[in-house]
C-alpha cells in the first residue's frame, strides 16, 4: 500500500471540504428563496454558520438577516453577543419574543423546561416565521448531535403548518438540492448537517471565530440542584431557603435559558484548552440539555411538530 | 473511555494536536449490504473503535441491547444508528443515514444504505456522493445477487474505488478457502462491470477482525485491515486533474467596482491570469481575481467554494459555466442518459419535467427508455416506462442548451435531477452519457414565407384554442359550432379531434398514462405547425393532465393559445353517454377511462369556463369568439 498523499497541497484538509460545502448549500437555499433568514441563537453552532454565512457572500455581507427566537430567559453575556455580532457583520437583527408567553410570563422555573421550552421556541418559531413571511431559514443544527438528525435531508421541505413529513423527504444527490416549494410551504436548510462537534471547535480555532465568552472557564455564581451546576444571572433566579450561590470557577458546553443550562467545573480558560477538556470528556453534548431525555424518540416527535 | 482519548498529543501538546487535526482529509464512502450481512454491527463498530460513542450513549446501547439486541445481551451496535421510530420498530434502516467518525489521519462521512431490493433509489442517492463503497458479503453465502446490484450501481455511479468486506469469517472458522473463493469469484464478476480497483479484507465485525488491526485470527492474510485501508486510499486525484468547471451560483456585486462570480469548483484547478470560457454564451475573459471569504488567493482547486472576478465586463449569470478557455464543455439540448426512477408515479415519457444540472433549473422532457435494465441480471429489456428503483437509457430533450461534460468524466457535469413540476417531488435522477447528434447537426431552416407574412395573407392572428373536459361534456359540439361561426367570418380554421386523431396519427396509442401524454405531445405539436401556417386551430382532447396542457400552451408565443373548460359535472357526462363509453366503463369494458377509473385534473386559470348545464352550445360558441375577438386573435 502507498503511503498516504496528505502533502499534496491539491488534496484539501476536512474543514477545507466542509467549508467549501456549507458555503455551497447557503448560497443555493439563497439564489431559490424569496426571504432568507438565519436562525441565530448565540451558541458556537450558530456562530460558524454565520462566520460560513459570510464568507459566503463576502466582500458583501450576506444578504439577509438573523433571526434570534429569544425566551427573555438567555444568560446575559449571551444578548451582549448576540448585538455584537449583527453589528459586526453588517446584518439586520430581528428578536422575537412570543407575545403570548410575554402576556403569562412563562418561566422554567413555574411552568417546567417543556412547557418553556414549547411556547418559547417551538411556537414562537412558527410565529416569527408566519410574521415575517421568512420562506427559508437556514439553522445550525448537526446530524452528529441525535440519532434521528441523522436521517434528515439537508434541504428540509415543511408544510404551511410548519410540519416535517419523514417519509416525505426528497433525496439528495450530488449537489443538486431541489429546492422547489409549493405556495406556503417553507424550508429549513442545515448547511452545518455533515458537521461534527469536534469539526466545529477545530473550525473555530482555525478561523479564530469570536465566541461567547460563557465558553471559557470563569469564576460564576452558581447554585448545586439536582446535581447540575446553575448560574444565578440575574435577580430571576429564586433561591431556595438556604440556598447561597457560591462563586466557582465553570464553564458552559452549550447554551440556552440560563435556567436550564447546566455549567461545567473547569479551569479551561482559553478556546484550545476547552477543545482539550471536550476532547477528553466523557458524556455527550446534549447530555446537559434536559428536553432530549424527556422520552425516547422525543427530539423526533418535536421535529414533526415544528420544532427545529 | 472518550474521544481520542488514548492520543497522548491531545493531553501533552494541545496545539500540535490541533493543527494536526486540522490537516486531515475527509473520505466520504458507502456501505452496501443487508442488516444480514452485519453491515450496521460494521458501522457500529466503526463509531465505537473511533471512541466516538460517549458513556451516556454506551450507558443507553447496554440497556437496549439487553431489551431488544439480537447478541444475547452483548453489545449490539447496530443499535447505535436506527434514527426514525417507525424503523426502529421494524428493526430495519428504509433510508440514507450519513454517520461520522474520524482517526488521526481523516475524517468520514459514512451513507448507509439498506440492501433491499426495492430501495435502489436510497443506495443511488448514496452513492451519489461518496468516493469509495464498501460492500459487505456474508462468508457464509458468498457472491450473491444483491452483491451484483450493489456493485453494478456502485460503478454506474462513478464510484472508482471498492473494498470488498467478506464478513462473519468467525463463522466459517476464519477459512482461508473459503475468503479466497469468494474473492476470486467477485473480481471476475467486478471485471465485466469494469470495476478495477478492489481491495478484499477478511473481517468479522462482530469480533474485531481486521477492523483495526491485522487479526491473529487470519495470519494467512497479508492485506491491510478496514480501518488503515480507509485512511490512506487515495480519492482526491481524480477531482483536480481535469479542467477547469465552475457554474455560477451566485453573481456578487456589491458596488460598482467589484463584480464577482460565485460558486463551486466541480472540476481542475483555476489560477489568476488564466483566461476562462462562459458556457453556453462562449464569450472569453481572464480571471481577475480570486476571492475566498475576504481573503485574495492566486489559485483554487476542484471542491473549493470560491468567487472570481473577470478582467472583462461580459454577461455571466446563475446557471453559466465557467471552464478552461482552450478545453471547454461541450453544449447541446438533446441527450441519451442513465434515468434512474425514484418515485411511485412511474415517469411518463414527453411530459414536461424540471431537470436541474449545475446550477441551472431548466424544462425538458425524457423519452420512453430505450432499453430497462435489470439491476440484479444487467439484462436489457423493453420498456414504455420506467416505475420505482427501474434505471433505463432514455434520451434527454432540455427546453435550451446545457454546457456538460459526460458523467465518466465529471459527475457534477453529467448529473442531473428530475423534479416534477405539479408536486415538486425530486422523482428521478440522470446521468449523460452524450449529445445526441441530431440535436447537434439538424439546425433550424430559415423559412422565408414567415407567420408575418401568413398573417399579412389571411388577416387574422394564428392561435390554439384548446377545449378540455371529460368525454361527453360537450367539446366537439361546441368546437364545430365555434369552426363554423369563424368559418362564416373568413377566417382560416382547421379541427383536430381526439378521436378523429386517433384513428390516424395516433392509432399506435392506448390509454395508459405514458400513452395519454404522447398523445397530447403529438398533437400539441401538430397544433403548433398549423399555427405556423396562420390557422386558428380547434383542438378537442379530453387531455386529462395540466402538465401537457401546459406543455401544449408553452409551444405557442404568449397570446395565441385559448385554454377552454368545457366544465361539466361527471353525473351529467355521464348521463349524456352519447357513445355508451360510460356505461362500457362502469361494466368494466373499458379501462382507464377518465373520470371513472383514471383521473382528470381540471384547469386552474382557463381563458374560458364554459358551465354546459347553465348555458347551450350556441352561447358558449358565441363566448368564445368573443374572447378571441378580445385577445386580439380576430380582427
Amino acid at each position: 500500500m502507498t503511503e498516504t498523499v496528505e502533502t499534496d497541497r491539491r488534496v484539501l484538509s476536512h474543514l477545507q471540504r466542509l467549508e467549501a460545502e456549507s458555503i455551497h448549500i447557503i448560497r443555493e437555499a439563497v439564489a431559490e428563496s424569496e426571504r432568507p433568514v438565519m436562525l441565530y441563537s448565540v451558541g458556537k453552532d450558530s456562530g460558524t454558520m454565520l462566520h460560513l454565512a459570510r464568507k459566503a457572500f463576502a466582500p458583501s455581507p450576506p444578504p439577509f438577516p438573523l433571526l434570534h427566537v429569544d425566551t427573555t430567559w438567555k444568560f446575559q453575556a449571551m444578548y451582549e453577543f448576540r448585538d455584537r455580532m449583527a453589528k459586526e457583520s453588517g446584518m439586520e437583527l430581528r428578536v422575537w419574543q412570543n407575545p403570548e408567553c410575554v402576556r403569562l410570563g412563562i418561566n422554567p422555573f413555574d411552568h417546567g423546561s417543556q412547557l418553556h421550552t414549547d411556547m418559547w421556541k417551538t411556537e414562537g418559531l412558527k410565529q416569527a416565521l408566519d410574521h415575517y413571511g421568512f420562506d427559508c431559514a437556514f439553522g445550525g443544527a448537526r446530524r452528529d448531535e441525535e440519532k434521528s438528525r441523522a436521517k434528515e435531508r439537508i434541504f428540509s421541505i415543511r408544510s404551511a403548518q410548519h410540519r416535517w413529513d419523514p417519509k416525505q423527504q426528497r433525496p439528495e444527490l450530488w449537489n443538486l438540492y431541489n429546492v422547489r416549494r409549493s405556495p406556503g410551504e417553507t424550508m429549513r436548510v442545515f448547511p452545518i448537517s455533515n458537521w461534527t462537534e469536534l469539526d466545529v471547535w477545530l473550525y473555530i480555532h482555525r478561523e479564530n471565530i469570536p465566541m461567547v465568552p460563557l465558553y471559557l472557564a470563569a469564576p460564576r455564581p452558581v447554585v448545586e440542584r439536582d446535581g447540575a451546576l446553575l448560574m444565578v444571572d440575574d435577580e430571576r433566579f429564586p433561591l431556595a431557603p438556604g440556598e447561597e450561590p457560591e462563586m466557582r470557577s465553570v464553564r458552559f458546553r452549550t447554551l440556552g435559558c440560563y435556567p436550564l443550562t447546566g455549567a461545567v467545573e473547569s479551569k479551561a480558560s482559553t478556546l484550545s484548552e476547552v477543545i482539550q477538556e471536550t476532547l477528553l470528556t466523557t458524556t455527550s453534548e446534549r447530555q446537559g440539555r434536559v428536553i432530549d431525555h424527556d422520552q425516547s424518540g422525543s427530539m423526533e416527535k418535536k421535529k414533526q411538530e415544528g420544532y427545529f | 473511555m472518550c474521544a481520542h482519548a488514548r492520543d497522548d498529543l491531545l493531553e501533552r501538546d494541545i496545539e500540535a494536536y490541533l493543527d494536526a487535526h486540522e490537516q486531515k482529509s475527509l473520505l466520504r464512502f458507502i456501505t452496501c449490504g443487508s442488516v444480514d450481512d452485519g453491515k450496521s454491527t460494521l458501522i457500529g463498530r466503526l463509531l465505537y473503535e473511533s471512541k466516538l460513542v460517549f458513556e451516556d450513549h454506551l450507558a443507553a446501547l447496554e440497556s437496549d441491547s439487553k431489551r431488544v439486541g439480537t447478541q444475547g445481551g452483548d453489545l449490539d451496535f447496530a443499535l447505535l444508528l436506527d434514527g426514525l421510530e417507525a424503523e426502529r420498530e421494524q428493526g430495519i434502516t428504509i433510508d440514507v443515514a450519513y454517520r461520522f467518525f474520524s482517526t488521526e489521519r481523516r475524517k468520514f462521512i459514512v451513507a448507509d444504505t439498506p440492501g433491499h431490493e426495492q430501495y435502489t433509489r436510497n443506495m443511488v442517492t448514496g452513492a451519489s456522493t461518496a468516493d469509495l463503497a464498501v460492500i459487505l458479503i456474508d462468508a457464509r453465502k458468498g457472491v450473491l445477487t444483491q452483491t451484483k446490484r450493489h456493485s453494478y450501481l456502485v460503478s454506474l455511479l462513478g464510484i472508482r474505488h471498492v473494498v470488498l468486506a467478506v464478513n462473519k469469517l468467525d463463522l466459517v472458522h476464519y477459512s482461508r478457502q473459503v475468503f479466497e473463493a469468494i474473492e476470486a469469484d467477485y473480481r471476475a464478476f467486478a471485471e465485466q462491470i469494469g470495476i478495477n480497483d478492489i481491495v478484499c479484507i477478511p473481517m468479522s465485525a462482530l469480533k474485531g477482525d481486521n477492523i483495526l488491526h491485522a487479526s491473529p485470527n487470519t495470519p494467512w492474510y497479508h492485506g491491510p485491515a478496514l480501518v488503515p485501508h480507509l485512511e490512506t486510499v487515495h480519492v482526491d486525484d481524480d477531482l483536480s486533474a481535469g479542467p477547469f468547471r465552475m457554474p455560477v451560483q451566485w453573481v456578487n456585486r456589491p458596488n460598482l467596482d467589484f463584480r464577482g462570480f460565485s460558486g463551486s469548483i466541480v472540476g481542475g484547478t483555476v489560477a489568476v491570469g488564466d483566461r476562462i470560457r462562459v458556457l453556453p454564451s462562449g464569450q472569453t475573459s481572464n480571471v481577475a481575481r480570486i476571492v475566498n471569504g475576504g481573503d485574495d488567493r492566486d489559485d483554487a482547486v476542484a471542491g473549493e467554494s470560491v468567487t472570481i472576478t473577470l478582467t472583462d465586463e461580459i454577461d455571466v449569470s446563475r446557471g453559466d459555466v465557467l471552464a478552461a478557455a482552450d478545453d471547454p464543455p461541450a453544449v447541446a439540448d438533446q441527450f441519451e442518459a442513465h434515468v434512474i426512477w425514484m418515485h411511485e408515479q412511474q415517469l411518463l415519457p414527453g411530459r414536461p419535467y424540471l431537470l436541474k444540472i449545475g446550477t441551472r433549473l431548466v424544462g425538458g422532457a425524457i423519452s420512453a427508455p430505450k432499453y430497462r435494465i435489470n439491476v440484479n441480471t444487467l439484462e436489457h429489456s423493453a420498456a414504455k416506462t420506467l416505475e420505482l428503483n427501474e434505471i433505463g437509457v432514455c434520451n434527454v430533450n432540455f427546453d435550451r442548451l446545457i454546457p456538460f461534460d459526460p458523467y465518466v468524466e465529471n459527475r457534477d457535469m453529467g448529473s442531473f435531477i428530475v423534479v416534477d413540476r405539479l408536486t415538486n417531488a425530486t422523482v428521478g435522477a440522470g446521468l449523460l452519457h452524450f449529445a445526441l447528434r441530431r440535436s447537434q447537426n439538424v439546425h433550424w431552416q430559415t423559412i422565408d414565407v414567415d407567420i408575418d407574412a401568413h398573417v399579412r395573407l389571411k388577416g387574422h392572428q394564428p392561435c390554439v384554442v384548446w377545449f378540455t373536459g371529460l368525454s361527453g361534456s360537450g367539446k366537439s359540439t361546441i368546437g364545430n359550432l365555434v369552426e363554423k361561426r369563424l368559418h362564416a367570418e373568413g377566417v382560416h380554421t382547421t379541427m383536430l379531434d381526439g378521436d378523429n386523431v386517433r384513428h390516424g396519427l395516433n392509432k399506435d396509442l392506448g390509454f395508459t398514462d405514458v400513452d395519454r401524454v404522447e398523445n397530447i405531445r403529438r398533437v400539441a405539436e401538430v397544433a403548433k405547425l398549423m399555427t405556423d401556417a396562420g390557422l386558428v386551430v380547434l383542438v378537442t382532447f379530453i387531455s386529462p393532465f395540466r402538465a401537457e396542457r401546459r406543455m401544449a400552451r408553452d409551444l405557442v408565443p404568449d397570446g395565441r393559445f385559448c385554454e377552454v373548460f368545457i366544465d361539466t359535472p361527471l353525473a351529467v357526462a355521464e348521463d349524456r353517454d352519447p357513445k355508451g363509453l360510460y356505461r362500457k366503463a362502469r361494466r368494466g369494458e373499458l379501462s382507464n377511462f377518465t373520470g371513472i377509473d383514471s383521473p382528470y385534473e381540471a384547469p386552474e386559470n382557463p381563458e374560458i369556463l364554459i358551465d354546459t348545464t347553465a348555458v347551450t352550445p350556441e352561447v358558449a360558441a358565441e363566448q368564445i369568439v368573443d374572447e378571441l375577438r378580445a385577445m386580439g386573435i380576430l380582427p
